[in-house]
């Protein structure tokens, strides 16, 4: 099917127009991460009058950025793991077996992604400070209470993305190994845990997004000790100066990874998506 | 495959293990095995309840207490007050009513535009990068880029484009552009509004894109070659063919993106701070704001179990109206 020259024509402004509206900011994050204090105070200028790294030194210590970058990997990966370690589990149950209450489950996990998280920030925090009263277990302003609270955020999109890669392993396969013997744990972790590896990647890098940007609960259930990224990366503006080129510079080098990552993965996110979709 | 003889999963298996059936795999049904699904749903069930479901219930409950300052600390002892949270923050009368009903005008008009627009803008990438040109796949990644940015390191390049002295949007347009003469505000006043719709619509195309992308994969190619032989152009192939068939992930799509987008808190926190100006005061950061500064959590729950019965009011109303028509078509 040819393509007209409308369409081309078409197509390329449509791209621009995306293009343009997509890397503006992404340059002005780069290229002011690379200015001197003076030229991110006295307007907005499209180059660095001289570029340098300072920005890239001075963060460190004008915030305690990298304890924030600590508590932020420590949270978000553990939350990421035990999230999909969790969710291998349910999607294998909802893939492969007919149960009693398969149904309300599915619908009752993906519509906890419909609750604001207003709703439950109020009682969680006061669950949390009047268990820490009780019973000494610290989960309010502890990376533990934000591990535990974040597994839950991603859970419900990783178990639906995973079932819809496990429900695209053919069924031969697990009927094979069930004739050679093999149980179901074992069907799970020898022959469909290693068909689905791009998925259980994928999804991993999801729900490590998901804790690695969360404003909300980061900013309540957080102190001074268990700060994160999210709240930390406010710190840069004081009352008298905002250290723009810091705020630039900081931004990029925690965006990095999470960016690298997501599009080495972006493929298996539109499999996965296509899987849960068409269902 | 795994053939066992020296797994240790025997714990896993009926008596007959030692024999294995031969023939039709059969499902044997020993009560372990109609047991072994809720096991492995356990862990997740029990999390959800944990974070998700005993926090609303309790939420529920707070909103029927005369929950401020004074019984935070020991908040059993908050006198039990029914609907009075509740005829405080929605009577459209009080002060408090007619706050909550402009944040709620607010919050909709700002949804309904920002899933608006990241739809068309998905749209429009989705199908222009459906034929395969050089450079498409670098497009594709860049376009998932704001996507995959955390979310506060987006917002806050953001709030420095739309600095009045020292940002790039009043830069181009007074200073390169001469469009204005004044420097207007971005941040706060009646701009605030569409900067934040900018902002929520930079931030939310591109999962519309990445969802719609994966629609058009299930799009079979002699659909559109039949459509062409039959002379259809491009919009009519686009009415005919491309729209019907991603009709399955719009429905999920609009949905969940217009939830995200009502409930949103990150976006209008890190662009404006914990105080909203009045014109984008949406309604997560107006019940944020009432509860954390006043520590009336009584109100701010009433408020909270008010816009979750609103939510799903919608999405039932939703799910009904694009079922009946899908019916209508079958």
């Amino acid at each position: 099917m040819r393509e007209t020259a409308g369409e081309r024509w078409g197509r390329r402004i449509v791209l621009t127009l995306l293009t343009l509206f997509v890397v503006i900011p992404l340059y002005v994050m780069v290229t002011s991460a690379a200015k001197p204090l003076q030229d991110v105070q006295n307007g907005f200028t499209w180059w660095p009058s001289r570029p340098t790294l300072q920005p890239f030194i001075d963060m460190w210590s004008t915030v305690p950025l990298a304890r924030y970058l600590v508590n932020s990997l420590v949270v978000s990966s553990i939350a990421a793991i035990c999230s999909v370690a969790v969710a291998i589990f349910a999607a294998f149950a909802v893939s492969r077996y007919r149960f009693r209450g398969r149904g309300v489950f599915s619908v009752t996990v993906l519509s906890t992604q419909m609750f604001p998280g207003i709703l439950f920030l109020l009682p969680l925090f006061l669950i949390y400070v009047n268990l820490g009263n009780a019973t000494g277990i610290e989960l309010y302003a502890s990376r533990t209470g934000l591990i535990i609270t974040y597994l839950t955020f991603s859970l419900p999109f990783s178990i639906w993305m995973l079932v819809g890669y496990f429900d695209s392993i053919p069924r031969g396969l697990d009927e094979a190994a069930q004739v050679d013997g093999a149980g179901p744990l074992r069907i799970l972790f020898q022959v469909i845990l290693p068909a689905a590896v791009p998925g259980v990647v994928a999804v991993t890098v999801y729900a490590f997004m998901t804790a690695w940007g969360e404003v909300l609960f980061a900013s309540v259930m957080t102190d001074e000790g268990s700060r994160t990224l999210a709240v930390g990366l406010q710190g840069y503006s004081t009352q008298f100066n905002v250290y723009w080129n810091q705020v630039m510079a900081a931004s990029l080098v925690v965006s990095i990874p999470v960016v690298a990552g997501f599009l080495a993965l972006q493929r298996y996110f539109v499999a996965g998506l296509t899987a849960g979709a068409v269902k | 495959m795994a053939t066992s003889t020296t797994a240790p999963d025997a714990d896993q298996r009926e008596p007959r293990a030692g024999a294995p059936a031969r023939g039709p795999a059969r499902r044997p049904r020993g009560p372990r095995r109609s047991l072994l699904p809720y096991l492995l749903l356990a862990p997740a069930v029990v999390l959800e309840l944990a974070i998700h479901v005993i926090p609303m219930v309790v939420g529920v409950w707070m909103s029927l207490l005369e929950l401020t300052q004074f019984h935070i600390r020991n908040w059993s002892t908050a006198p039990f007050i029914g609907l009075e949270n509740y005829r405080a923050t929605l009577d459209v009368n009080s002060a408090a009513g007619k706050e909550l009903l402009h944040s709620f005008w607010v919050t909709l008009v700002y949804s309904l535009l920002s899933v608006g627009f990241a739809w068309l803008l998905g749209i429009s990438a989705a199908v222009v990068l459906q034929r395969p040109f050089r450079g498409r796949a670098i497009l594709r990644a860049l376009f998932l880029t704001p996507y995959a940015l955390p979310v506060y390191t987006a917002v806050i390049t953001w709030s420095f484009l739309l600095q009045r002295d020292t940002g790039l949007v009043n830069h181009v347009l007074v200073d390169q552009l001469g469009l204005l003469d004044d420097r207007p505000f971005w941040l706060i006043g009646d701009n605030s509004f569409w900067s934040l719709l900018v902002v929520s619509v930079w931030r939310n195309w591109p999962f519309a894109f990445l969802c719609l992308m994966a629609g058009l994969q299930n799009v079979p190619g002699e659909l559109y070659e039949a459509a062409a032989i039959d002379g259809a152009g491009f919009w009519r192939r686009l009415r005919s063919v491309t729209l019907p068939m991603l009709r399955p992930v719009n429905l999920v799509l609009l949905l969940v993106l217009f939830l995200w987008t009502f409930n949103d808190f990150n976006t209008p926190y890190v662009l404006f701070g914990g105080s909203a100006p009045e014109q984008a005061d949406l309604i997560s950061i107006h019940i944020y704001r009432s509860s954390f500064k006043t520590w009336d959590f009584g109100s701010g729950s009433a408020m909270s179990v008010a816009l979750l019965l609103f939510l799903l009011v919608v999405s039932a109303a939703y799910l009904l109206i694009t079922n009946r028509r899908r019916d209508d078509h079958a």
